[in-house]
Protein backbone atom coordinates (compact mmCIF):
# COMPACT_ATOMS: atom_id res chain seq x y z
CA UNK A 1 0.00 0.00 0.00
CA UNK A 2 1.19 3.49 -0.80
CA UNK A 3 2.26 5.71 2.05
CA UNK A 4 0.56 8.98 2.80
CA UNK A 5 2.09 12.21 1.58
CA UNK A 6 2.07 14.82 4.33
CA UNK A 7 2.04 18.44 3.24
CA UNK A 8 2.23 21.38 5.58
CA UNK A 9 2.24 24.99 4.50
CA UNK A 10 3.74 27.82 6.48
CA UNK A 11 3.11 30.77 4.22
CA UNK A 12 4.10 33.51 6.67
CA UNK A 13 7.56 31.89 6.79
CA UNK A 14 7.43 31.19 3.06
CA UNK A 15 7.88 27.45 3.49
CA UNK A 16 6.19 24.25 2.43
CA UNK A 17 6.95 20.87 3.99
CA UNK A 18 6.42 17.60 2.15
CA UNK A 19 7.04 14.28 3.93
CA UNK A 20 6.74 10.77 2.52
CA UNK A 21 7.82 7.28 3.59
CA UNK A 22 8.97 4.57 1.20
CA UNK A 23 9.15 0.78 1.50
CA UNK A 24 12.67 0.74 0.18
CA UNK A 25 16.06 1.02 1.84
CA UNK A 26 17.54 4.47 2.14
CA UNK A 27 20.35 3.81 -0.37
CA UNK A 28 17.83 3.15 -3.13
CA UNK A 29 15.69 6.16 -2.29
CA UNK A 30 18.80 8.32 -2.18
CA UNK A 31 19.82 7.09 -5.64
CA UNK A 32 16.34 7.77 -7.02
CA UNK A 33 16.62 11.40 -5.88
CA UNK A 34 20.20 12.00 -6.93
CA UNK A 35 20.85 10.10 -10.18
CA UNK A 36 19.51 11.69 -13.33
CA UNK A 37 18.56 8.47 -15.15
CA UNK A 38 16.38 7.51 -12.17
CA UNK A 39 15.02 11.02 -11.58
CA UNK A 40 13.89 11.19 -15.17
CA UNK A 41 11.71 8.15 -14.53
CA UNK A 42 9.61 9.65 -11.73
CA UNK A 43 10.25 13.37 -11.22
CA UNK A 44 7.52 14.56 -13.58
CA UNK A 45 3.92 13.75 -12.79
CA UNK A 46 2.26 11.99 -15.74
CA UNK A 47 1.68 12.80 -18.55
CA UNK A 48 4.72 15.08 -18.27
CA UNK A 49 8.23 13.68 -18.55
CA UNK A 50 11.36 14.93 -16.87
CA UNK A 51 14.40 14.98 -19.16
CA UNK A 52 17.84 15.76 -17.75
CA UNK A 53 20.23 17.58 -20.06
CA UNK A 54 23.13 17.69 -17.64
CA UNK A 55 23.56 16.83 -14.00
CA UNK A 56 26.61 17.16 -11.79
CA UNK A 57 25.66 16.00 -8.32
CA UNK A 58 28.42 17.73 -6.35
CA UNK A 59 28.45 20.86 -4.17
CA UNK A 60 28.11 23.74 -6.62
CA UNK A 61 27.21 21.35 -9.45
CA UNK A 62 24.31 22.00 -11.79
CA UNK A 63 21.18 20.05 -12.70
CA UNK A 64 19.68 21.29 -15.96
CA UNK A 65 16.48 19.52 -16.95
CA UNK A 66 13.18 20.14 -18.58
CA UNK A 67 9.62 19.06 -18.17
CA UNK A 68 8.34 17.70 -21.46
CA UNK A 69 4.63 18.25 -21.89
CA UNK A 70 2.03 16.13 -23.64
CA UNK A 71 1.76 18.64 -26.49
CA UNK A 72 5.50 19.04 -26.93
CA UNK A 73 6.14 21.99 -24.61
CA UNK A 74 9.44 22.16 -22.75
CA UNK A 75 9.92 23.99 -19.46
CA UNK A 76 13.52 24.20 -18.34
CA UNK A 77 14.74 24.43 -14.76
CA UNK A 78 18.20 24.81 -13.34
CA UNK A 79 19.22 23.63 -9.90
CA UNK A 80 22.54 24.28 -8.15
CA UNK A 81 23.41 21.69 -5.50
CA UNK A 82 24.93 22.41 -2.12
CA UNK A 83 25.37 20.89 1.36
CA UNK A 84 25.50 17.32 0.06
CA UNK A 85 25.99 14.74 2.83
CA UNK A 86 25.76 11.34 1.09
CA UNK A 87 22.77 9.20 2.16
CA UNK A 88 21.59 11.97 4.50
CA UNK A 89 20.80 15.33 3.03
CA UNK A 90 21.25 17.70 0.11
CA UNK A 91 19.95 21.09 -0.93
CA UNK A 92 19.57 22.97 -4.14
CA UNK A 93 18.54 26.32 -5.46
CA UNK A 94 16.06 25.99 -8.27
CA UNK A 95 15.01 28.48 -10.91
CA UNK A 96 13.25 28.42 -14.21
CA UNK A 97 15.61 29.01 -17.12
CA UNK A 98 16.08 28.72 -20.87
CA UNK A 99 17.59 25.68 -22.56
CA UNK A 100 21.11 26.95 -22.01
CA UNK A 101 20.43 27.28 -18.29
CA UNK A 102 20.17 31.08 -18.24
CA UNK A 103 17.80 31.85 -15.40
CA UNK A 104 14.81 34.12 -15.66
CA UNK A 105 14.93 36.55 -12.76
CA UNK A 106 11.30 37.56 -13.22
CA UNK A 107 10.31 34.12 -12.06
CA UNK A 108 10.32 33.20 -8.40
CA UNK A 109 13.09 30.89 -7.22
CA UNK A 110 12.81 28.20 -4.63
CA UNK A 111 15.20 26.47 -2.32
CA UNK A 112 14.96 22.74 -1.69
CA UNK A 113 16.29 20.99 1.36
CA UNK A 114 15.85 17.20 1.36
CA UNK A 115 16.51 14.94 4.34
CA UNK A 116 16.70 11.15 4.11
CA UNK A 117 15.93 9.20 7.27
CA UNK A 118 15.96 5.40 7.75
CA UNK A 119 12.80 3.87 9.26
CA UNK A 120 12.02 0.32 10.48
CA UNK A 121 10.22 -0.41 7.19
CA UNK A 122 12.39 1.50 4.77
CA UNK A 123 13.03 5.20 4.68
CA UNK A 124 11.50 8.62 4.91
CA UNK A 125 12.16 11.79 2.94
CA UNK A 126 11.45 15.21 4.40
CA UNK A 127 11.42 18.05 1.88
CA UNK A 128 11.48 21.67 2.97
CA UNK A 129 10.75 24.20 0.24
CA UNK A 130 11.63 27.82 0.91
CA UNK A 131 10.72 30.77 -1.22
CA UNK A 132 12.22 34.24 -1.38
CA UNK A 133 8.92 36.01 -1.19
CA UNK A 134 5.39 35.13 -0.22
CA UNK A 135 4.27 36.15 -3.66
CA UNK A 136 6.87 33.73 -5.01
CA UNK A 137 5.51 30.93 -2.86
CA UNK A 138 1.98 31.62 -3.97
CA UNK A 139 3.02 31.96 -7.58
CA UNK A 140 4.78 28.63 -7.56
CA UNK A 141 1.87 26.94 -5.85
CA UNK A 142 -0.46 28.58 -8.31
CA UNK A 143 1.62 27.46 -11.24
CA UNK A 144 1.39 23.88 -10.22
CA UNK A 145 4.60 24.26 -8.39
CA UNK A 146 6.89 22.48 -10.74
CA UNK A 147 8.87 23.06 -13.87
CA UNK A 148 6.62 25.78 -15.19
CA UNK A 149 3.22 24.23 -15.34
CA UNK A 150 1.66 27.41 -16.61
CA UNK A 151 -1.72 25.82 -16.95
CA UNK A 152 -4.53 27.18 -14.84
CA UNK A 153 -6.28 25.48 -12.02
CA UNK A 154 -8.99 23.95 -14.17
CA UNK A 155 -6.49 22.58 -16.67
CA UNK A 156 -4.58 20.97 -13.89
CA UNK A 157 -7.73 19.41 -12.46
CA UNK A 158 -8.50 18.02 -15.88
CA UNK A 159 -4.97 16.75 -16.20
CA UNK A 160 -5.10 15.13 -12.80
CA UNK A 161 -8.37 13.39 -13.55
CA UNK A 162 -7.12 12.04 -16.88
CA UNK B 1 -5.24 42.37 -14.35
CA UNK B 2 -6.59 38.99 -13.37
CA UNK B 3 -7.21 38.68 -9.65
CA UNK B 4 -7.44 35.45 -7.72
CA UNK B 5 -7.54 34.23 -4.19
CA UNK B 6 -3.78 33.67 -4.13
CA UNK B 7 -3.14 37.37 -4.62
CA UNK B 8 -5.58 38.03 -1.81
CA UNK B 9 -3.55 36.08 0.72
CA UNK B 10 -0.08 36.82 -0.66
CA UNK B 11 0.21 39.92 1.52
CA UNK B 12 0.40 39.95 5.36
CA UNK B 13 -1.83 43.03 5.75
CA UNK B 14 -4.49 41.46 3.56
CA UNK B 15 -4.32 38.26 5.57
CA UNK B 16 -4.77 40.28 8.76
CA UNK B 17 -7.79 42.04 7.23
CA UNK B 18 -9.29 38.66 6.34
CA UNK B 19 -8.77 37.40 9.89
CA UNK B 20 -10.60 40.46 11.26
CA UNK B 21 -13.43 40.13 8.77
CA UNK B 22 -13.81 36.41 9.42
CA UNK B 23 -14.93 37.33 12.94
CA UNK B 24 -17.31 40.12 11.97
CA UNK B 25 -18.22 42.43 9.10
CA UNK B 26 -16.55 45.84 9.41
CA UNK B 27 -16.50 49.27 7.82
CA UNK B 28 -13.29 50.51 6.13
CA UNK B 29 -12.76 53.02 8.95
CA UNK B 30 -13.09 50.40 11.65
CA UNK B 31 -10.65 48.19 9.73
CA UNK B 32 -8.11 50.97 9.28
CA UNK B 33 -7.98 51.53 13.05
CA UNK B 34 -6.34 48.12 13.41
CA UNK B 35 -3.36 49.04 11.27
CA UNK B 36 -0.52 51.51 11.55
CA UNK B 37 -0.47 52.17 7.84
CA UNK B 38 -2.39 54.97 6.16
CA UNK B 39 -6.10 54.73 5.51
CA UNK B 40 -5.35 54.82 1.77
CA UNK B 41 -3.07 51.82 2.08
CA UNK B 42 -5.79 49.87 3.87
CA UNK B 43 -8.33 50.97 1.24
CA UNK B 44 -6.06 49.68 -1.47
CA UNK B 45 -5.84 46.29 0.21
CA UNK B 46 -9.62 46.19 0.62
CA UNK B 47 -9.99 47.00 -3.06
CA UNK B 48 -7.73 44.09 -4.02
CA UNK B 49 -9.57 41.77 -1.64
CA UNK B 50 -12.86 42.82 -3.24
CA UNK B 51 -11.49 42.24 -6.73
CA UNK B 52 -10.30 38.81 -5.63
CA UNK B 53 -13.81 38.17 -4.25
CA UNK B 54 -12.29 37.31 -0.89
CA UNK B 55 -14.64 39.90 0.63
CA UNK B 56 -18.04 41.30 -0.38
CA UNK B 57 -19.33 44.77 0.38
CA UNK B 58 -22.79 45.53 1.66
CA UNK B 59 -24.40 48.90 2.13
CA UNK B 60 -26.11 49.32 5.52
CA UNK B 61 -27.58 52.79 5.85
CA UNK B 62 -24.79 55.23 5.09
CA UNK B 63 -22.03 52.77 5.87
CA UNK B 64 -20.38 50.15 3.71
CA UNK B 65 -19.59 46.93 5.52
CA UNK B 66 -17.11 44.36 4.27
CA UNK B 67 -17.94 40.68 4.70
CA UNK B 68 -15.61 37.70 4.58
CA UNK B 69 -16.35 35.27 1.70
CA UNK B 70 -15.53 31.77 2.97
CA UNK B 71 -16.55 30.16 -0.32
CA UNK B 72 -13.69 31.86 -2.13
CA UNK B 73 -11.21 30.79 0.53
CA UNK B 74 -12.09 27.17 -0.23
CA UNK B 75 -10.30 27.59 -3.55
CA UNK B 76 -7.04 27.54 -1.62
CA UNK B 77 -7.88 24.16 -0.15
CA UNK B 78 -8.91 22.92 -3.57
CA UNK B 79 -5.61 24.09 -4.92
CA UNK B 80 -3.72 22.41 -2.10
CA UNK B 81 -5.59 19.21 -2.96
CA UNK B 82 -4.31 19.44 -6.55
CA UNK B 83 -0.84 20.14 -5.23
CA UNK B 84 -1.10 17.10 -2.99
CA UNK B 85 -2.31 14.96 -5.89
CA UNK B 86 0.66 16.08 -7.96
CA UNK B 87 3.06 14.91 -5.26
CA UNK B 88 1.16 11.70 -4.61
CA UNK B 89 1.37 10.83 -8.31
CA UNK B 90 5.09 11.52 -8.36
CA UNK B 91 5.69 9.44 -5.25
CA UNK B 92 3.58 6.57 -6.57
CA UNK B 93 5.82 6.57 -9.63
CA UNK B 94 8.82 6.54 -7.32
CA UNK B 95 7.34 3.57 -5.39
CA UNK B 96 7.09 1.65 -8.67
CA UNK B 97 10.64 2.57 -9.60
CA UNK B 98 12.00 1.53 -6.20
CA UNK B 99 10.38 -1.89 -6.51
CA UNK B 100 12.53 -2.58 -9.56
CA UNK B 101 15.81 -1.10 -8.35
Amino acid sequence: MAHQTLIKRDLPNKKLYVTREFNAPLEKVWDAWTKSDLLDKWWAPKPWKAVTKTMDFTDGGIWLYYMFGPTGEKHFSRGIFNSIVPQQTFSYDCKFCDEEGNTNDDMPGMYWHNEFIPTPTGSKVEVTLSFNTEAGAMKIIEMGFEGGFTMGLSNLDELLEA
Amino acid sequence: MRRDIFQAIADPTRRAILVLLAVQAMTPNALAEHFNTSRQAVSKHIKILTECEAVNQQQTGREIYYHFNPKKMKEIDQWMDSFRKLWEDKFDQLDDLLKNL
